[in-house]
Order: C-alpha cells, then sequence, then structure tokens
C-alpha cells in the first residue's frame, strides 16, 4: 500500500468560547484565544490518501482531483472567514484544531473514490497539530464522545 | 455513514543541551570507531526539537484533547527546564551510566512525559538535528 500526501494552506480566524462557562471560566480555560475579537492562524492541512498504484496510470488517485476536493471542500468553506460565525459544519463546536481536523475528515472522507482516505493533519501553527486517523480495525476505542 | 475517529494532538517544543557518546565498555579505540567525532571528550550540542503527541477524547466543552495551558508548564517542567542548556552527561541523573543518544534521550523523554494526568500520551519524537529524528510510543 502507497500513502499520498496532498498539502493545503488556508487562513481564518477564530476564538474559543463555551456559553455554558462564566466568563471568569472560559478567560482561565482558554487563556489569550477567548479573546472575543478573534484571532487568526495560517492553517496547513495535510490530507494522506492510502491504496495501491493503479497499475494503468501508476498512480494511487489523480492528485489534480485531490487538490480540487480540497480547494472545494476546506478552502472555499474556510479561507478567510470566521470560523466560529461562518462555517456551518462547526457550528456548536469550539473551533480546535482538534475539531478542525474531524470536520474536515468527515468533509472530505465522502468525496474520496479512489484509494481511501488515511490522515487528515491540520497545523494550526508548524508547532501544534491535530490528527485524525481511523481507529484500528478490532479497537473498540473511538475518541468521539 | 461515519467511522470512528482517533483523534491526536502534537505540540513541538524545543531545546538545546550539550552531550558526549561515550560507553566506559568500550576502549578509547572503539568508542571512537563507533560514536566518531560524537565520542570528542569535550561533548558537543544541538538544539533538540521534541513533538509531544497525546490522544484520547475531544471533551465537548472545550474541543480539546488537552488544554495546552496544562500541557506547555508540565513538559517545561518535566523537560524542556531540566534539560535545556544542560550537559546531559554530567548533569541529567539517568545519563549517569546510560549513553545519552537521542534513542535514549527520547525514552527518558517519554518516560518522564508519561504521567500527564489530563491526556494519554501517545508518542514522543524527538529531532537531533533536521536530519535525525527518534520516535518513541512505549
Amino acid at each position: 500500500m502507497i500513502r499520498v500526501t496532498r498539502k493545503i494552506e488556508f487562513s481564518a480566524a477564530h476564538f474559543y468560547h463555551n456559553p455554558n462557562f462564566s466568563a471568569e471560566e472560559n478567560r482561565r480555560i482558554f487563556g489569550k484565544c477567548n479573546n472575543p475579537h478573534g484571532h487568526g492562524h495560517n492553517y496547513t492541512v495535510e490530507v494522506t490518501i492510502a491504496g495501491e498504484p493503479d497499475p494503468a496510470t501508476g498512480m494511487v488517485l489523480n492528485l489534480k482531483e485531490l487538490k480540487e476536493i480540497l480547494e472545494r471542500e476546506i478552502c472555499d468553506r474556510m479561507d478567510h472567514r470566521h470560523l466560529n460565525y461562518e462555517v456551518p459544519e462547526l457550528a456548536g463546536q469550539i473551533p480546535t484544531c482538534e475539531n478542525l481536523s474531524a470536520t474536515i475528515w468527515r468533509l472530505i472522507e465522502p468525496k474520496i473514490t479512489q484509494g481511501r482516505l488515511d490522515r487528515v493533519r491540520v497545523y494550526e501553527s508548524p508547532d501544534i497539530f491535530a490528527e485524525c486517523t481511523l481507529v484500528p480495525s478490532g479497537s473498540a476505542n473511538t475518541e468521539r464522545r | 455513514m461515519s467511522h470512528p475517529l482517533k483523534l491526536t494532538l502534537t505540540r513541538c517544543y524545543r531545546f538545546s543541551a550539550s552531550h558526549r557518546l561515550h560507553s566506559p565498555r568500550f576502549t578509547e579505540e572503539q568508542n571512537r570507531d563507533l560514536y566518531g567525532k560524537c565520542s570528542n571528550p569535550y561533548g558537543h550540542g544541538h538544539n533538540y526539537t521534541v513533538e509531544v503527541t497525546v490522544g484520547g477524547p475531544i471533551d465537548p466543552e472545550t474541543g480539546m484533547i488537552a488544554n495546552l495551558g496544562e500541557l506547555d508548564p508540565f513538559v517545561e517542567r518535566e523537560v524542556i527546564e531540566p534539560f535545556d542548556q544542560k550537559y546531559l552527561n554530567e548533569e541529567i541523573p539517568e545519563f549517569q551510566d546510560v549513553v545519552p543518544t537521542t534513542e535514549n534521550l527520547c525514552r527518558e523523554i517519554y518516560r518522564r512525559l508519561k504521567s500527564f494526568p489530563a491526556a494519554r500520551l501517545e508518542r514522543v519524537r524527538v529531532e537531533e538535528t533536521s536530519n535525525n529524528s527518534f520516535e518513541y510510543g512505549g
């Protein structure tokens, strides 16, 4: 099996706030990320597709098609947007990179017709990333609550 | 159809330290043959990068696997503060009798971080230079 990874970047604003918490709790738990005016990041998303290369093309999938899927599903929705207000798929969620990686997984997964989605990594900065993969088969351990 | 997903969060930290690769079990010549320049008796240093990966469910109240406001001070206290700007061979008790290769360093950092209370430690990856990295997941 071969893994193919394509990278895409977008820039967006967000802030962390839970209406169930008091203002003081929000500040304590989320720190600077609770600033109600929001702040922004240059996000990098790495999407990995796993599969066997097609003998005729030598490709697991056509990277041009993957690029178009990522532009449509990620950039068109999220680039230069405010993640708290403008992305319906994130509604009701705190837009952490953990939640972003799971949301991006669910957006992309049904669009992949060659190979299968293996991994989604969302870098909020070069030093912080969340990673989403499938729970290995046979494991009852799911990270979803 | 939704599949069960495994989620992890990774955070990078940095410290600089010196070390010397030298084992008392070998002769001076054997040490030089085995470790080459790394056996220089005066030691040498690296800018280490440490990637700490934690896993577990996303807390629906915070959207987080682990709050970096808790992970950062924990890693700072357990690893960065004791290791940064130090000579690993002489100033870290665990390397008194263990050669501070980055393999052993990676395992020692994992051991120190394993008790992080807020999420499960998945793995530690240490870059000794941008060309060499070592990973340990227990």
